[in-house]
């Protein structure tokens, strides 16, 4: 096994610092995606027709579905870091490679949802109810691919045998990330598909 | 460092089937028009799906205060920003 401990010298503290990071990277994000969520609340303030017009152009069976398929993915991410803690590197590996499957069945409802509204012709340019939705669901699916990288790069060091109970921050960073995503479209799903 | 065990896989577990009527019950209250109730409804449902993933994916239900400054310092940004925004918009 590698040194985990690296420049800190206690592995605890290194956990907490490597833990602290990812929640500071995670707060930049809220305001990232925060500040398309004060544009939707301005704009929906401002046009609330138009928003509940255009709303239900979206799929809501979709958005539902795509909603369990993240959920899963999160409980599938909880499993993978409790087996390493148990120090079942091969049951990592087999958890974060449903997480990654499930995060591809997310992105290719998308690619359909997409492509049935550029088939009817509205775009991100059609109004500002759909500048806004492509916007925010384009953002978090850079997420999810991002999220893919992560957690396949996590199943490499898995691979290479660099993960095990005594040392698993890797795994566990990667799932706040992933979880984080997760909660993202937790808040998405509702405001565009169902309440618009 | 809390080592895996069979109760924090239950627990998930349980998050997990939470999560899931929550989102059925999202989606269900949505075909009933409650007018601005709608969308309280889903924000309050969002809420409570968001902080099940935070508090039981993320462990920020075992974590130290420092963590929990960490988490809701961007939440008290984001009301600030939001607060600001709608306080021009709306009184302009």
């Amino acid at each position: 096994m590698s040194d985990p401990s690296g420049e800190h010298g206690d592995p605890a503290v290194a956990f907490e610092s490597a833990k602290l990071g990812v929640w500071t990277f995670l707060a930049t994000e809220v305001l990232l995606f925060g500040a398309l969520f004060t544009a939707y609340t301005v704009f929906r303030i401002r046009y609330p027709e138009m928003f509940r017009v255009e709303h239900a152009k979206l799929d809501r069976v979709l958005g539902a579905a795509n909603t369990v398929v993240l959920i899963t993915s999160s409980l599938m991410v909880v499993l993978g870091v409790d087996a390493i803690k148990r120090g079942k590197a091969r049951l990592l590996e087999a958890y974060f490679g449903a997480t990654i499957l499930l995060a591809g069945v997310f992105l290719c409802v998308k690619y359909a949802e997409y492509a049935a509204k550029f088939h009817h012709g509205i775009y991100p340019r059609t109004n500002l109810f759909f500048s806004i939705y492509f916007m925010l669901t384009g953002l978090h699916g850079i997420h999810v691919l991002l999220g893919m990288g992560v957690l396949s790069y996590v199943i490499i060091l898995s691979r290479r045998g660099r993960l095990s109970a005594s040392y698993y921050t890797p795994a566990e960073m990667s799932g706040l990330y992933w979880h984080f995503v997760d909660l993202v479209w937790i808040y998405l799903f509702p405001l565009l598909y169902l309440v618009g | 460092m809390a080592h895996g065990t069979g109760h924090s896989r239950r627990a998930g577990i349980a998050v997990f089937v939470a999560l899931l009527l929550l989102t059925a019950v999202t989606v269900l209250v949505s075909y009933v028009d409650l007018g601005l109730w709608n969308t309280v409804v889903a924000l309050l449902i969002a809420s409570v799906k968001a902080s099940l993933v935070a508090l039981f994916f993320m462990h920020l239900k075992g974590e130290s205060r420092l963590v929990w400054g960490f988490a809701l310092f961007p939440i008290v940004f984001l009301a600030l920003i939001l607060l600001g925004t709608l306080s021009d918009t709306m009184l302009r």
